[in-house]
Parts: structure tokens; sequence; C-alpha cells
């Protein structure tokens, strides 16, 4: 086990400094500058202001301290935002970030779970295609287009929850049904298989040849059993829950990680972009590292073929 | 005993090859790989009604844009916002041209005398939504089967690659495989678009960067599995060559996983699209997509609703609709499945 966790993070270390170096070379390629106004500046003022973020110096130096900066966890500094440093930016905005996924996480597995279960359950029944439509529509309508059709709907025909505001909890409520679709159609398909499955095994057979009713067969047999591998699926949940972040976060006017990114691609703001694709990186492959060890440790089987699957 | 062998007529010792065959002929014709994928398909409800519906909206994507004889990039701001209006439906008082503005109900086109209609209105522009909105799916379906056909050639050429030579190659191919996965797409998509001019080419490009990753290892899986069969082995031991073990051999034998896979990528693919365009670095004007034709309508849908509503509703529809399909042919050419 050591040496597989070992493995996964020497690979998680080289996949950040691909992502880390590629992303600077990337942007040392964009077109435009990020200054305002900048054919307003005269010459001097612009030596002056790439003096001050060091965009002066030879990209191998710049490249250096950006590296060097990363690993101290200094992002650099906002062109926009006036000496914000972009860690502070983003800190300031994971709040709601982190309730809307963690919400819709947790909505989105209770939810799809039990979709999963009743499907399987009464499988080949108006319950179970009532579900598996349910997971299609959840899979296939894309977040932005649900947000934006609640938004219309709920919030500016009916009224019922504000449009586009953050404050308080009403407020998350249409963001967190926005965002928790693809968490519930994903679990509701997963859960659904996997319980077929375990039905078929031998020892739900056992299990009801002793005398156990179906739902009691269900619940303390065929459920935990299924609900393992269902770990799996929380990695590309979580990549979903992030791309999901950006429109939904941007619809309904969330001062989160999302809509700030949205918002400094739009303005060419270099060191944010930088930032923001870094930390949305290193979360998303630290959670994907979380879930893979997790089901090493529950499922012996990984670990002996290298988690090579 | 030796007269008595010699006794034994000749013809029985001819070779018996004709008549083992004759026992062993089907009876029926037998089925073609893709025959028989039909077959099962065909029982699926959902795919085949998918099937019809994703055809329909590909003859709309074809012929859409020229049924109406308005151009979808004219601009003509004395025509612009109007509501939608059909004929026939708009004397059952639905789709009459009618809207409601500061709580009134008005029609427009009576007001300016426009007697020409516009079955999904116009935009802020004067452009007919109808127009657009097959030219957008027309975009949108090109840039999603253009990138699933580029993703599955270098897919399936590296997944073969990898799984077939095995060993080193295989472990390097393998390496280089995990670090590219555990880069996020989407960050590499919007990186990519922000340095490439936006068009349909850099979407494609910058989708198919890490979109092949997905084929490569379901192919180099099913090529692990399949390379050790007694068939491989058979032909090799008839002197076949790699190529031919490889294209006639293990190919046909992968087309399902790949047919599945593809069909997987499109509507991921035209969900992409539209997701960059709404976040404001996809295709750029007057360029209609779907993505950018709901993010046009998003802009001003508290006043003018269906400038949104109905690109969303195509664009749900279409990606319900491959969904439906992807899933029929998986469970067509699952091997689990077969009964």
């Amino acid at each position: 086990m050591a040496r597989y966790i070992t493995k996964r993070i020497i690979y998680l270390i080289i996949t950040l400094f691909i992502i880390a170096s590629v992303t600077f070379f990337l942007m040392k390629f964009l077109p435009g500058t990020p200054f305002q106004n900048q054919e307003r500046l005269t010459i001097e003022q612009q030596e002056i202001l790439n003096a001050k973020y060091g965009l002066d110096q030879p990209i191998p130096v710049q490249y250096m301290n950006y590296m060097l900066n990363i690993v101290k966890g200094d992002l650099g500094v906002s062109f926009q935002f006036e000496n914000q440093p972009v860690m502070d930016l983003l800190m300031n905005r994971i709040g709601p970030s982190l309730q809307l996924g963690v919400q819709a996480m947790i909505i989105g597995t209770i939810v799809g779970i039990a979709l999963g279960v009743l499907a399987a359950m009464f499988q080949n029944t108006w319950i179970d295609y009532g579900s598996t439509f349910l997971a299609i529509l959840g899979k296939s309508i894309p977040s932005f287009v649900l947000a934006a059709l609640l938004q219309y709907y709920i919030g500016v025909k009916l009224g019922w929850l504000p449009v586009a505001s953050w404050n308080g909890f009403s407020s998350s409520i249409m963001p967190t049904i926005a965002l928790a679709c693809f968490p519930i159609a994903t679990a509701a398909r997963f859960m659904r298989t996997e319980l077929i499955e375990v039905f078929g095994s031998d020892y739900i057979t056992l299990a009801k040849a002793k005398g156990n009713s179906r739902m009691e067969v269900a619940v303390k047999h065929a459920i935990r059993n299924a609900l393992i591998p269902l770990i799996t699926v929380l990695g590309p949940m979580a990549v979903g829950l992030m791309t999901g972040s950006m429109v939904v976060e941007k619809v309904f006017a969330v001062p989160g990680i999302g809509e700030q990114f949205v918002k400094s691609i739009m303005t060419n703001d270099f060191p944010i972009i930088m930032g923001t694709t870094l930390f949305f990186a290193f979360l998303l492959t630290v959670i994907i590292l979380i879930i893979d060890i997790l089901y090493g440790i529950i499922d012996p089987r990984i670990r002996l073929t290298g988690g090579d699957k | 005993m030796n007269r008595e062998l010699e006794e034994i007529p000749k013809e029985r010792f001819e070779p018996a090859p004709q008549d083992h065959a004759a026992s062993e002929k089907l009876e029926k014709p037998q089925l073609s790989f893709a025959k028989d994928a039909w077959l099962r398909v065909r029982k699926n409800k959902a795919a085949i009604v998918s099937l019809v519906i994703l055809g329909l909206v590909v003859l709309m994507a074809i012929i859409g844009p020229h049924l109406t004889g308005h151009d979808g990039y004219e601009q003509d701001v004395t025509r612009n916002n109007l509501p939608p209006r059909v004929p026939v439906l708009e004397n059952m008082g639905i789709f009459d041209g009618t809207q409601k503005i500061g709580g009134e109900e008005v029609n427009k086109y009576e007001q300016m005398n426009i007697d020409e209609y516009y079955w999904f209105g116009t935009d802020s522009l004067g452009r007919d939504l109808f127009t657009r909105v097959w030219l957008g799916t027309r975009v949108s379906l090109y840039i999603a089967v253009l990138a699933a056909v580029i993703d599955m050639l270098i897919g399936v050429i590296y997944g073969l690659i990898s799984g077939f030579k095995g060993g080193r190659v295989d472990n390097v191919m393998q390496r280089i495989l995990e670090i590219m996965s555990g880069i996020p797409n989407l960050i590499v998509v919007i990186l990519m678009l922000l340095i490439l001019k936006p068009g349909i080419m850099s979407i494609t490009i910058a989708m198919v960067i890490t979109g092949w990753i997905g084929m490569a290892r379901v192919v180099r899986g099913q090529v692990l599995k399949l390379k050790d069969q007694e068939y491989i082995l058979a032909s090799r031991t008839l002197g076949a060559k790699n190529n031919r073990l490889l294209f006639k051999h293990l190919l046909p034998n992968l087309s399902g996983v790949i047919i599945i896979n593809t069909m997987f990528t499109i509507p991921s693919a035209i969900f992409f699209e539209a997701f960059l365009s709404f976040i404001g670095i996809g295709l750029q004007a007057p360029e209609a997509s779907l993505g950018t034709l709901i993010e046009d309508g998003y802009k001003t849908f508290q006043f003018l609703p269906h400038l949104m509503i109905i690109p969303c509703i195509l664009i749900c529809v279409i990606l319900i609709v491959c969904n439906l399909i992807g899933d029929g042919l998986r469970d067509a050419f699952d091997p689990k499945m077969r009964d």
C-alpha cells in the first residue's frame, strides 16, 4: 500500500509540475496585454509596470521565479485588482464555491442512490423507467442550460427564489439544484447497475432463502455492498462539479472561484488565470488521489494490480 | 488378414471433408457484425426513437437554414426582437406574434406592418432565429463529429500500439497516458482557447488534445484481453504478419467498443462547445453555434425568453438522443448482454 501511495504521489507531483509549466508558457504566448488602456500609456509607464510585475526579465528567469513562488504558495499578484495577491483572492472566494459544491455533492449522492436503489428493486417497472429517464435527463442537460431555465421560470416568472444574488441559504438553492443534477444522474445510473449485479449473486439468494423480506435483503445485504464501488464515481463527479461551478456561478452571480475565473479570462488577468488553473488542477488531482487510495484500502484487489484499471 | 484388407474398396479411403462440411452447414445465413448489432439495437425502442429524432435534427441542420428564405447573417435592426409567429398556429392563439411589453399585450408584427413570418422570432439584430438555430446546430454537430473522429483515430492507434507491442513500449506509453489523464481536460481546453484564435478548428483542436485518452485506454484494455486468445495465436501460427493481425483480426473485434466510445464523445463535445461559448471563449460573432445562441439569448432572457429557450431545448434534445443511442449501442455490443 505504501508503495502504491508513494507512486501515486510522485505522479501527482509530475502532473502538477507539467500543468504549472504549460500554464506558464501558454500565458506567455497569449495575445493582448494585461494592462488596461495600453494605448494611453507611454513607453516609460509601460516599462515601469513591466518592471513592477517582473515582466521585464528574461523568460527563463520569470519561469524560475514563478516556480519557486508556487512552491511557497505564492501565486503572484492580480493585474486587475490592485496589489491583491491571487492566493488571497482565491481564499476570499472559496467559501461560496465550497458550500455549493458540498451541498450539491451531498444532495446528488443521496438522491442519486435513492433513485438507483428504487430502479434496481423495481427493475423493469415504470419506477425503473422513470428513474432511468431522470438519470438520462440529468446526464444530458448541461448545467448552465438548467441554471438559466431555473432562473427564468422559478426566479423571474414565479419569483419564489432570488434570481441572482448571494445572501443566505435561499439564494444557494437554485445553484445547488443546477449543480446536483449531474451527481444525481451519475450516482443513480451507477447504483442501478451495481445493485442489479449484486442482486444476482449467491449470498443474496442465501439471504432470501433464509426467509428475509425483500426490504431486509436490499437494505442489510445488497445496498451495503453496492455502495463501495460508488466511491469510484466520486472523482468524475468532482470534475463535473468544477466544470459546472464556473457557469452556474456566472448565471447566479455567486461570488465564487468559478465566477472569478470566467471574469479573469475576459480581462486577460494572467496571474488569476494561472493561479486558478493551478488551484483547480491541484484540488482535482488531490481529490482523485484520495479517492483512489480510499478505494485501495477498502478493496484490496486494486492494490495487487497496482491501480492499473 | 492381408487378403481381407485388399478387398476393401478404394472409395473408402477417399477423404471425407465434404460430408463433414455438410453436417456443419449453417441453416441460416451467417450474420455480419453490423447486422447482428442492428438486430439487437432494434429491440431498444428508446434508441430507435432517438435515432429517428437525431436523423430529423441532422436533416434540419442541412435544409433548415434554407426553409424560411431569411438570411441568418443579414442584420435588419428595424425588425429586431420580434416574437415567434407561425402560420396556422397563430389562429389558435399561440405563436401569433404577440408579446407582453410592460404588462401590455402588443403585436409588433401588426404595429410595424410586417407580413412575413418569423417562426422563432428574431434576435436583437433582426436576424431570423429559425435560420440561425439550424445554422448553429450545423456548426455544433460539425465540431462534435470532427472532434469525435479525430479522438477516435488518435485513441485507436495509440491504444493498438500500446496494447499490441506490450513490454517497454506499453510501459512508457501508459506512463504518458497516466500523467496526461491527471490534467483536468477543462483546464487544457480553456488554456488552449486562450492562445488559439477562436474558431471551429481551434475549438476542435483544444478538445482533441485530451479527448483521445479515454479511447486509447479502452482500446488498449481490449487489445490486452484479445491478443492472447486462440484465434490470434492460430492466425500467427499460420504466418500472419502483425499488420494483418491488427487490422484483420483485432480491429473488427474492437469495433464495438470503438463505436460506443465515439457515440459518447459526440454529446460531450457538443456540451463542451456550448459550455465554452457560454463562458465567452467559444465561437465569435457572427458565427452561430447552439452555445453562442444560448449565450446571446441569455443576455435578454427576462424580456425575450424565446431567444434563450429555443436553443436550450434543441441542445437538450440533441444531447438526450445521443446519450440514448449510446446506451442502446452499448447494450447491443456488450458481450455480457448477449443472449
